[in-house]
C-alpha cells in the first residue's frame, strides 16, 4: 500500500512536467495548427533561466587574500558576490538561496519576448505548409536552442539548488497517519505538484471567465468565423503561442531544483509530451493535462523493480504500449475533438 | 649476350647454410628493431600525425574538451615548448623533447559524440585520411571498446582515454589496444576495505545499475567485493541510460530493509541519481540504528560539479586527483594549471599520459610500427606519472598501479576542490590474474601493423 502511494506521489511529480508542456503543446496546436518540436527546448531554456538568474546574482568581486593559496601556489582570490556586499551578508545569502522562486518573475518576460520572436520570426512562415515541415523546422530549431545553451553554459549538468527552507523530505506516511519513516517525499516535488496546479489551473481560468480567453476559444473552435467577425485572430494566436511558451518556461524554472538543467533535458522530456498530447487528444486541453498525470503515474509504477523483474523493459515502453491502446480503442485520444487533424 | 652461371659449389651451399643458420638462431632482441618497413600511415615526411578522438558534443562534451586539453599539453611537451609537464619526473628518458623519432607531432581530432558508430567513424576517418598513425581518447566504454576494435582491424595503436569497464582489458581486449585508466574490478577492490572500515561488514546494500555493459561490469565489481567482506545485496535494478528522473527507482530502496545505496551510474545519470537520491533523505537516514550510506563506485571531479553539495560525505574511486602530491601531479598539474587556469581532471590526467606513454614507447622501439610499438608497452615499468610505479601488464594491455579512494568534501575551498583522498589503495590490493572471471572470455591475438 504505502509502496503505491508513494508511486502514485513520484507520478504526480513527474506528471505535473509533462502536463505542463503538453499543455502549451496542446495550445500552439488548438490555435496556430503547429505542431511544435521546439517545445522542449522552451522547457530546458526556462531551466536555465534559474541558472542564468543563480549566475547573475552571484556575481562576485574579487580580492586578494595573501594569508591563504589556490592550487597553484598563488594567493587565493576570493569571490565575494554583490548582493552580499549590497545587503549584507546574511540577506545577500538569502537573495542568492532564493533564486529558483525569483526566476519564476525573471523569466516570464524572457520566455515570452523568446516566443514572440520564434512565432513571428520563424514560426509563421510555416503555418500553411505541411506538418512534415513544421516538425523539420521546429525540431531544428530545437538543436540550435540547445547548442546555444551548451555553448554558454556547457555540457555538465549544472546544480541549482532550491531554498534551504524547501531542502530535503518529509514524512508524509506519519501525516496520514501510516507508519513513521516509509513514505518520504521531498518538499520541493510537492511544491512542484502545487505550483502546476496552480498554473494549470491559471491557464483555463484565463480562457474560460476573459474575453481573451472567450475570443481564442471561438478561434480555436472556427477559426474562419471569428475572422469574418473582424476579430484579428492572429494577433491573439500569437499571444498564445507567447503564452504557451511562458507555461513551458516556468515547467523548467521549478524542474531546475528536481534535475540539475542539462542543455538536452527538453528533448528528454519533448517526445514523451507530443505522446501525451496524442494520447489526450490533440487538440484538448483538459485531455493534455489529464494524460500527463495518468501517463506520469503509470511510468512510475512501471519502474517498481517488482514489475520489472516481472516484465523486463517495461519501465521503458510502458507509456508508448499505452498510447497503442488508447488509440486503437479510442483513435481521437482520450478527449479529442471530432475533425482534428483529420482531412 | 652469354649468361654465365657459376656452377652450385659444396663450399658455398655451405656458406649460404650458415648464413641461414645464423639468420635464424639470432635472438628475437636483434630483431625487434626491426619494424621499420611496411605498416599502415607510416610517417615518411618530417611530421607524425596522432589522432585525438574525444566527445567534443553530446553528454561528455566537457569531459572531451579537457582531454583535448591535456592532448594538446602533451603535443606541445613532446615537441620541446612549454615546460615540459611530466616528461620531467617520466622514470625513462626516452623522450627528448624533439618529436617522436625526430619528427614534430601533429594532431587531428574526432568527436565520438558518445556513440560507438560515429566514434568508429571519426576513427576511420583520421586514419584513412589524415594519416593518423595512433588513435586515444575517449570518455566511454561503449566507444572505447567499438574503437578499440576498429584500430585492431585497421593497424594502428590505440591508447585508451577514460574507459572503466572490465571488458576494455577483458573479454574485449585487442592487441592493438592499451588501457592506462583503473577498471570496475579495481574499483570493487579499493572501496570495499574502506567501507568496511566506515560502514562495518554487516550491510545491506541495494544496487541502482546503469542499463549498459559498464553498469554491469562495475555493479558485479562491487557487490562481488562487498559480499567478500560480509555484505548482503538485498536488490540490484537496472535503470535505463536514458533516464533522467530517478524517484521511481529511489523510493522502493526506502521500502527495503537496505541500509547502503550503491549507484552504478555515471556522468549525467550519477548526477540525476545522486540528487534524487539526497533529496528523498536517504542522506539522512537512520535504518535499524544505523545511519543510511550511498556510495558511488567511480568519481569524476567534473560529476561532483554537477552534482554540487550531494556529494559531501559520499565515498567513490578516481584514477587520480589534482591534489596529490607527488613530483609527477604536481609538475602536470603547475603545467595544465598556468596554461588553462584551472586543474585538469582524472580524464585529462589518463589521456595526458597515454600520448607521453606511447611516444616513449615509439623511441624505445625506434619505429612507429605499430607492432613494435606493442612489443615496447608490454610489460612496461615506469614511474613518474602521477600514479607511482606502474607496470603495463602484457597480458590484458591493462595498467596496475595504485587506486585512490575519495569523498565528496564536507567543506570545499573552491569549485574545484569537491573530493578529498580517503586512502591510496597499494597496486597489490587491486591486481588480479589475468584469467580472472570478471575478465574471461578474450584473448588479445596477435598485433597488426596494417601492412
Amino acid at each position: 500500500m504505502d509502496a503505491i502511494l508513494l508511486q502514485i506521489l513520484n507520478g504526480l511529480d513527474k506528471g505535473s512536467a509533462y502536463a505542463l508542456i503538453a499543455l502549451g503543446l496542446t495550445l500552439i496546436f488548438g490555435t496556430l495548427g503547429v505542431v511544435n518540436f521546439a517545445h522542449g527546448a522552451l522547457f530546458m531554456i526556462g531551466a536555465f533561466c534559474a541558472v542564468m538568474l543563480s549566475r547573475l546574482l552571484s556575481l562576485s568581486y574579487t580580492t586578494i587574500d595573501p594569508d591563504r593559496t589556490d592550487f597553484l601556489g598563488n594567493p587565493l582570490k576570493v569571490e565575494t558576490p554583490y548582493v552580499e556586499a549590497w545587503f549584507g551578508p546574511e540577506t545577500g545569502a538569502a537573495i542568492i538561496d532564493w533564486s529558483v522562486p525569483l526566476a519564476i518573475l525573471f523569466s516570464i518576460p524572457i520566455m515570452a519576448v523568446i516566443g514572440l520572436v520564434m512565432e513571428r520570426g520563424l514560426i509563421k512562415y510555416f503555418y500553411k505548409r505541411p506538418h512534415a515541415d513544421q516538425i523539420l523546422v521546429t525540431f531544428g530549431l530545437a538543436i540550435v536552442l540547445q547548442e546555444i545553451i551548451k555553448y554558454f553554459f556547457g555540457a555538465n549538468p549544472i546544480p541549482t539548488p532550491a531554498p534551504d527552507v524547501f531542502a530535503g523530505s518529509f514524512d508524509f506516511g506519519a501525516m496520514i497517519g501510516m507508519d513513521p519513516n516509509v513514505i518520504i517525499y521531498p518538499y520541493w516535488r510537492i511544491v512542484y505538484f502545487l505550483f502546476a496546479a496552480v498554473i494549470i489551473g491559471g491557464v483555463f481560468a484565463f480562457l474560460q471567465y476573459t474575453t481573451f480567453g472567450m475570443v481564442v476559444r471561438a478561434g480555436m473552435a472556427d477559426r474562419q468565423t471569428v475572422g469574418l467577425l473582424g476579430i484579428n485572430i492572429d494577433k491573439r494566436f500569437t499571444v498564445m503561442f507567447a503564452l504557451a511558451a511562458v507555461v513551458a518556461g516556468l515547467a523548467g524554472v521549478m524542474y531546475a531544483p528536481i534535475n540539475s538543467p542539462n542543455y538536452h533535458m527538453g528533448m528528454d522530456f519533448l517526445v514523451l509530451s507530443f505522446v501525451v498530447v496524442v494520447v489526450g487528444g490533440m487538440g484538448s486541453l483538459p485531455g493534455a493535462v489529464l494524460a500527463g498525470f495518468v501517463l506520469g503515474i503509470l511510468e512510475s509504477f512501471a519502474s517498481m523493480a517488482q514489475v520489472v523483474s516481472l516484465l523486463p523493459g517495461i519501465n521503458q515502453i510502458i507509456i508508448y504500449l499505452v498510447a497503442i491502446v488508447i488509440l486503437l480503442t479510442r483513435p481521437r485520444g482520450l478527449m479529442g475533438r471530432k475533425g482534428v487533424m483529420e482531412s | 649476350m652469354t649468361l654465365i652461371r657459376k656452377p652450385l659449389s659444396r663450399r658455398s651451399i655451405l656458406r649460404a647454410g650458415a648464413a641461414g643458420g645464423a639468420l635464424l638462431a639470432t635472438p628475437t632482441i636483434f630483431t625487434s628493431r626491426a619494424w621499420s618497413q611496411g605498416y599502415l600511415n607510416e610517417p615518411t615526411g618530417s611530421t607524425v600525425t596522432l589522432g585525438f578522438n574525444v566527445p567534443q558534443t553530446g553528454p561528455y562534451a566537457d569531459e572531451g574538451a579537457d582531454e583535448l586539453r591535456a592532448y594538446e599539453l602533451a603535443v606541445e611537451h613532446l615537441n620541446g615548448e612549454g615546460d615540459g609537464g611530466m616528461m620531467s619526473t617520466f622514470s625513462s628518458k626516452a623522450l627528448k623533447g624533439n618529436g617522436i623519432l625526430g619528427k614534430k607531432v601533429e594532431y587531428v581530432t574526432g568527436d565520438t559524440q558518445t556513440k560507438s558508430d560515429a566514434a568508429r567513424a571519426s576513427a576511420k576517418s583520421m586514419i584513412e585520411k589524415d594519416g593518423a598513425i595512433m588513435i586515444t581518447g575517449g570518455s566511454s566504454s561503449g566507444v572505447a571498446v567499438a574503437v578499440q576494435a576498429l584500430c585492431q582491424e585497421a593497424g594502428v595503436i590505440f591508447m585508451a582515454g577514460l574507459t572503466h569497464s572490465n571488458d576494455t582489458t577483458g573479454k574485449d581486449r585487442r592487441a592493438n589496444g592499451f588501457r592506462h585508466f583503473f577498471n570496475s574490478y579495481m574499483s570493487g577492490a579499493a572501496l570495499a576495505p574502506v567501507l568496511k572500515n566506515a560502514y562495518g561488514d554487516d550491510r545491506k546494500a541495494y544496487h541502482l545499475t546503469a542499463d549498459y555493459n559498464w553498469g554491469y561490469t562495475t555493479e558485479q565489481a562491487v557487490r562481488e567485493s562487498t559480499e567478500a567482506m560480509g555484505w548482503e545485496t538485498v536488490e540490484t535494478v537496472k535503470t535505463p541510460l536514458a533516464a533522467t528522473d530517478f524517484s521511481a527507482y529511489i523510493t522502493p530502496v526506502l521500502q527495503s530493509d537496505a541500509d547502503v545505496l550503491v549507484l552504478n551510474h555515471y556522468g549525467g545519470n550519477m548526477v540525476n541519481s545522486l540528487t534524487n537520491a539526497v533529496q528523498f533523505g536517504l542522506r539522512d537516514r537512520v535504518v535499524n540504528g544505523r545511519d543510511f550510506a550511498i556510495v558511488v563506485p567511480l568519481y569524476s571531479r567534473l560529476m561532483a560539479k554537477g552534482a554540487g553539495e550531494n556529494v559531501k560525505g559520499i565515498f567513490g574511486s578516481t584514477n587520480w586527483h589534482w591534489s596529490l602530491q607527488d613530483e609527477g601531479s604536481k609538475a602536470f598539474v603547475r603545467s595544465f594549471g598556468q596554461k588553462y587556469g584551472f586543474p585538469p581532471s582524472q580524464a585529462a590526467h589518463t589521456c595526458y599520459v597515454q600520448a607521453l606513454l606511447y611516444a616513449d614507447a615509439c623511441e624505445r622501439a625506434g619505429t612507429f610500427n605499430p607492432c613494435g610499438v606493442v612489443e615496447a608497452l608490454e610489460g612496461f615499468e615506469f614511474d613518474g606519472l602521477g600514479n607511482g610505479k606502474t607496470l603495463y601488464r602484457a597480458e590484458d594491455h591493462q595498467c596496475f598501479k595504485d587506486v585512490l579512494v575519495v569523498k565528496g568534501k564536507e567543506n570545499p575551498s573552491s569549485e574545484f576542490d569537491l573530493l578529498e583522498i580517503v586512502e591510496v589503495t597499494p597496486v597489490e590490493q587491486v591486481t588480479y590474474a589475468p584469467d580472472h572471471p570478471q575478465f574471461a572470455g578474450g584473448a588479445l591475438g596477435t598485433c597488426n601493423s596494417g601492412a
